[in-house]
């Protein structure tokens, strides 16, 4: 009798088990997370990768954009009416801010000029419709229509008609990333309008509003306080609002009093954005004091 | 006259069913469709209740057709997701490499049950499919998401069936041509 062959045969030969396959793929992700969450490496290929999916993005736009375009079409003359009536009224009430612009422009030139101001911020910027948002639920993120290709660069401040939105943080050839100001590693130097306090406001992540951190329980801020941009991190120009303040929580054991804001801007449903251009007129960072003294320390340290 | 194949046999294909072996444009061509339903722009309830349809793609092909879709397969296809969602190289990744171990390690089983059962497991596959997502970003730093973030693999373990008969159809032979 012949023994029955114990080597499988090569038809059933699947090569490396999926044990031994997973052990090697799992390595890989460890390393590539690694390489990617320490050392930044992975750009490029990130780059890369983006552009072949980018036409992807671009069709899921398709059926967005022809659901418009067609009730676009059949929309009726009454809505039409009604929105032509809605723009003339809207426009009349703005009338006087529009008359007064100019002369404030001007008078605001004047001042500048006295105070020897530059222009810190040239007034161009670009606009950008929104593609998609990140599906990933720890981060505050969306994907914008233009890129590196349109002039947009990493650090940009993103704004939409009703104030920040958020900033540039990785640009692709033909989109851009941006972290809005819900993230929880987003920061957005604040000024209160009513009074002048400077502040930091903080992204909170998914789901939670944004906070002003550390701020002493007296002080000067109320609920229903607006706050703008202060301009001093040089990613936004001043005076663009940010958010409001909804509640203010003193509580006598803790340090710091708990300010809870809301956006202003439409951070998770607004299309259309602007990309501000970056203002460089911001003078050179000054030398650190410290420095010397820690060279000193060092070298000390080095003869012990 | 012509019956719809769905229509008379909804469900898996019975035992006495001979499928057509399935084609390798088709596993691809669903794969791509998997990586646009995740990449689809939507807020709001959608985007909190909304599955990862290519996980759900994946564990399809894995459990099915393992030949060709395994380990290796599940593993780039996550890399995929990780550049169209901006998050961490290889969390995606590592999270279907498991997934589609996993599938592999409990193919034979799944597929003795009917369908509303092979969901059950398949909930607790994609759970573990979040769970280590989530744990990649907790390592990294970000604090715990709330209770929801199991929603969707729940929704996708509904959707399950579904899924499973849609990618089925092209291999079920058509009744009119059986009989000819």
């Amino acid at each position: 009798m012949r023994p029955i062959p114990v080597d499988t045969p090569a038809f059933f030969n699947r090569g490396p088990s999926p044990l031994a396959r997973l052990a090697f793929f799992g390595v890989l992700s460890l390393a590539l997370l690694f390489a990617d969450t320490r050392y930044r490496y992975l750009e490029n290929v990130r780059q890369v990768v983006s552009i072949a999916l980018y036409p992807l993005q671009r069709a899921l736009q398709m059926p967005g954009v022809a659901f418009a375009y067609v009730s676009d079409y059949f929309g009726t003359k009454r809505e039409l009416a009604d929105e032509n009536a809605m723009l003339k009224q809207e426009l009349v009430a703005r009338a006087p801010a529009i008359q007064g612009y100019p002369r404030v422009q001007e008078e605001n030139a004047r001042l500048k000029a006295l105070l020897d101001v530059r222009a810190q911020y040239a007034a161009s910027a670009t606009a950008v419709q929104v593609l998609y948002t990140s599906r990933d639920p720890f981060t505050q993120k969306v994907f914008v229509d233009k890129g590196s290709g349109a002039g947009i660069v990493a650090g940009a401040g993103v704004v939409d008609e009703n104030g920040v939105v958020g900033q540039v943080t990785r640009v692709f050839p033909y989109m851009a990333e941006v972290t809005l100001i819900t993230d929880r590693d987003q920061a957005v130097p604040v000024q209160v309008e009513r009074s002048g306090a400077r502040s930091v406001l903080f992204g909170n992540g998914t789901g939670r509003s944004p906070e002003l951190r550390f701020t002493s329980p007296s002080a000067d801020l109320r609920i229903g306080d607006r706050l703008v941009t202060s301009g001093l991190d040089g990613t936004y120009p001043p005076g663009l609002a940010v958010a409001q303040i909804i509640d203010v929580v003193k509580d006598a054991g803790q340090m710091f009093a708990r300010i809870v804001c809301k956006p202003l801007a439409g951070i998770d449903h607004s299309e259309f954005l602007l990309v501000l251009s970056q203002s460089t007129a911001m003078p050179p960072r000054p030398e650190e004091p410290g420095e010397a003294d820690t060279t000193k320390k060092a070298g000390r340290k080095g003869r012990r | 006259m012509r019956v719809l194949p769905s229509v008379g046999s909804f469900g898996p294909a019975s035992p006495d069913e001979i499928l057509r072996p399935a084609k390798p444009w088709f596993i691809l061509l669903s794969l791509l469709v998997g990586l646009v339903m995740n990449l689809a722009p939507v807020s709001g309830t959608v985007l909190a209740l909304r599955p990862d349809f290519l996980a759900l793609v994946v564990l399809y092909w894995c459990i099915q057709q393992p030949r060709y879709v395994g380990v290796g397969t599940a593993w780039v296809v996550g890399l995929l997701m990780d550049v169209g969602d901006a998050t961490v190289f290889g969390q995606h990744a590592l999270a279907y490499a498991v997934l589609a171990y996993g599938a592999e390690y409990f193919r034979r089983r799944v597929l003795r049950f009917p369908l509303w059962q092979q969901a059950v497991q398949v909930a607790a596959l994609l759970v573990i499919c979040a769970l280590i997502v989530l744990l990649v970003r907790f390592v990294g730093g970000a604090p715990l998401p709330h209770w929801q973030y199991l929603v969707p693999p729940l929704v996708g373990a509904l959707l399950w069936p579904i899924v499973s008969v849609l990618l089925q159809t092209p291999q079920r032979p058509s009744r009119s041509r059986t009989r000819n």
